[in-house]
């Protein structure tokens, strides 16, 4: 076993070996480096052969046209594309936006942007589960709703939501639904055949596929249409102008032509080792999941150790690499948005880790990560003040803290 | 979070071997215990420090100190490095402590500079809680 250990595959992945293999023949003189809006030769056909396949394993992972698939950046891109070209499309027809709490950066700071240009956006509260009911979202609904965006598997606790069912209420009121799936593809079975959403966000490297590069699914039947936010070119059937990285997009098409094949192995082997993995820790005092215990997609584990700093047990994980909801971990010194929304006490949310196990995660590696986590929580414990206060009984909500 | 190998040094050493490193605590109610306690749960950091002091010629004089901290591993650092910088002093001595000697001490990254200032809070507060049983 090979220290430091991976745990945070929600964060990103390590393209996989058939991925890297597939990139490296897009990229020099004897490779595949043409560009595929070259018409006049034969590095351009081929190039264009590359990412037309790729387009086809994209498409085929979640079971839609090649033609509804459009090459981006990232989820990040195809969110703003998403949202921002869908909103300025249809604001004739309204301004109102259904969004949630718990949402991604991107679709968050992207209905600011459209706030500020006059859209009135509905911020959804999931419950303390973090689920967003499709209930809330239909009683949501107002004349001049023109479009909701909620997130398949949240990425911080891996919680599922119904877009099933919630595509059905929208679809129902000719509304539109977006759909942000960057952590879901690999993990969950997508079918666009069946589900009722008109634009979905779509990742490479959150499913071992390089950094860069990402795609976003625009439903042709029932048609949906978008402002363009990219322009120069008309690539990409003018939703997204810009020369097509090959390398990328075909490291992209392999990540989802494996996911395809691997994805049943792989989920039966991450979730045994989730499952391990929480039940070796459930029994220490004070640990909490959070989000979902049942809703929820193979290889999250969000705990809370009470009494114990998020930072400092990451820092005493040393060599194992996770992320938390504690302030301290993130630039603006505010604890996790996400855990705050489902009603976590802000101390709760200080004190989560998000472990994240994924394709390449071993046995060995959970078993070292648990012992590690014991040993560690315990003896910052040993160091908390709070530790000893809850040991003594002491109600602490009823002290007056100074603030630092 | 890049920090100095200073922190992570003391962290490491406070982590591994607490009773060494001065983390424990002495009943607050001691007639020569002083207790500070500073911060908040909800902001990701609680320090308790206690200092033991003596009377010494015209002062008092701190001769051991005690810790527990809940917070980020400078946070740690921070009250860890307290120690040090207290035990042998008079309680003037002490108060003239600023946060910026631990920050400098500890080479921390601005974002961490709070943790100091708490540190410093911290001692304020136990020669407050000593000076009024005296």
């Amino acid at each position: 076993m090979q220290l430091p250990i991976y745990l945070d595959y929600a964060s990103t992945t390590p393209a996989d070996p058939r991925v890297v293999k597939k990139m490296q023949e897009c990229l020099s003189l004897d490779g595949n480096f043409g560009n595929p809006a070259s018409r006049s030769h034969a590095f351009g056909w081929k190039a264009e052969e590359a990412t037309e396949e790729a387009r086809q394993y994209v498409a085929e992972l979640v079971n839609c046209d090649p033609r509804e698939i459009v090459w981006t950046s990232g989820a990040t891109e195809s969110d703003n594309l998403a949202i921002k070209g869908a909103a300025r499309f249809y604001k004739k027809k309204g301004k109102h936006i259904i969004t949630s709490k718990i949402e991604h950066k991107a679709v968050l700071d992207s209905c600011r942007q459209l706030e500020r240009e006059g859209f009135d956006i509905t911020y959804l509260d999931p419950d303390s589960n973090g689920i967003i009911s499709p209930e809330l979202v239909r009683e949501s609904l107002r004349d001049d709703t023109i479009l909701v965006s909620l997130m398949h598997i949240n990425n911080e606790i891996g919680v599922v939501n119904d877009i099933k069912a919630i595509g059905e209420i929208t679809r129902e009121a000719g509304i539109i639904f977006h759909v942000d799936a960057a952590q879901s593809t690999g993990k969950l079975p997508i079918d666009l055949s069946v589900l009722k959403v008109d634009l979905m966000s779509f990742s490479a490297h959150k499913t071992y596929g390089p950094k860069g590069i990402g795609a976003m699914y625009a439903s042709r039947k029932p048609r949906v249409r978008l402002e363009a936010q990219i322009h120069g070119g008309g690539h990409e059937r003018g939703m997204r102008s810009g020369t097509l990285a090959t390398h990328q997009i075909v490291g992209m098409g392999e990540a989802f032509r494996v996911a395809k094949l691997d994805m049943d192995e792989d989920n039966k082997r991450i979730e045994k080792l989730r499952d391990k993995f929480w039940n070796a820790i459930k029994d220490m005092e004070e640990v909490y999941l959070n989000g979902d215990e049942i809703s929820r997609a193979p290889g999250f584990l969000n705990v809370s150790f009470n009494y114990v700093e998020g930072e400092s047990l990451i820092m005493a994980l040393k060599d194992i690499a996770v992320s938390s909801g504690s302030a301290c971990t993130s630039a603006s010194l505010e604890p996790s948005y996400v855990l705050r929304a489902l009603g976590l006490k802000d101390e709760l949310a200080h004190s989560s880790i998000r472990f994240a196990i994924g394709r390449f995660t071993t046995e060995q590696e959970v078993e070292y990560t648990i012992n590690l986590v014991r040993d560690s929580v315990e003896k910052l414990r040993t160091l908390s003040p709070l530790w000893d206060m809850y040991k003594d009984g002491v109600d602490m909500d009823s002290i007056e803290w100074a603030e630092g | 979070m890049a920090y100095s190998k200073k922190v992570v040094e003391k962290f490491e050493n406070t982590l591994n071997e607490p009773e060494k490193n001065s983390v424990g605590r002495w009943n607050p109610s001691d007639s020569d215990i002083g207790t500070g306690m500073v911060g908040a749960p909800a902001c990701g950091d609680v320090m308790r420090l206690q200092i033991k002091c003596e009377p010494r010629n015209n002062s008092h004089v701190i001769s051991d100190v005690k810790f527990k901290t809940y917070g980020c591993g400078s946070a740690i650092a921070s009250s860890s490095e307290l120690v040090d910088m207290l035990i042998g002093k008079t309680l003037e001595e002490a108060k003239e402590i600023k946060n910026k000697d631990i920050a400098d001490a500890l080479d921390l990254p601005p974002i961490k500079i709070h943790c100091s200032v708490l540190a410093e809070d911290s001692i304020h507060k136990a020669v407050e809680d000593y000076e009024s049983k005296i």
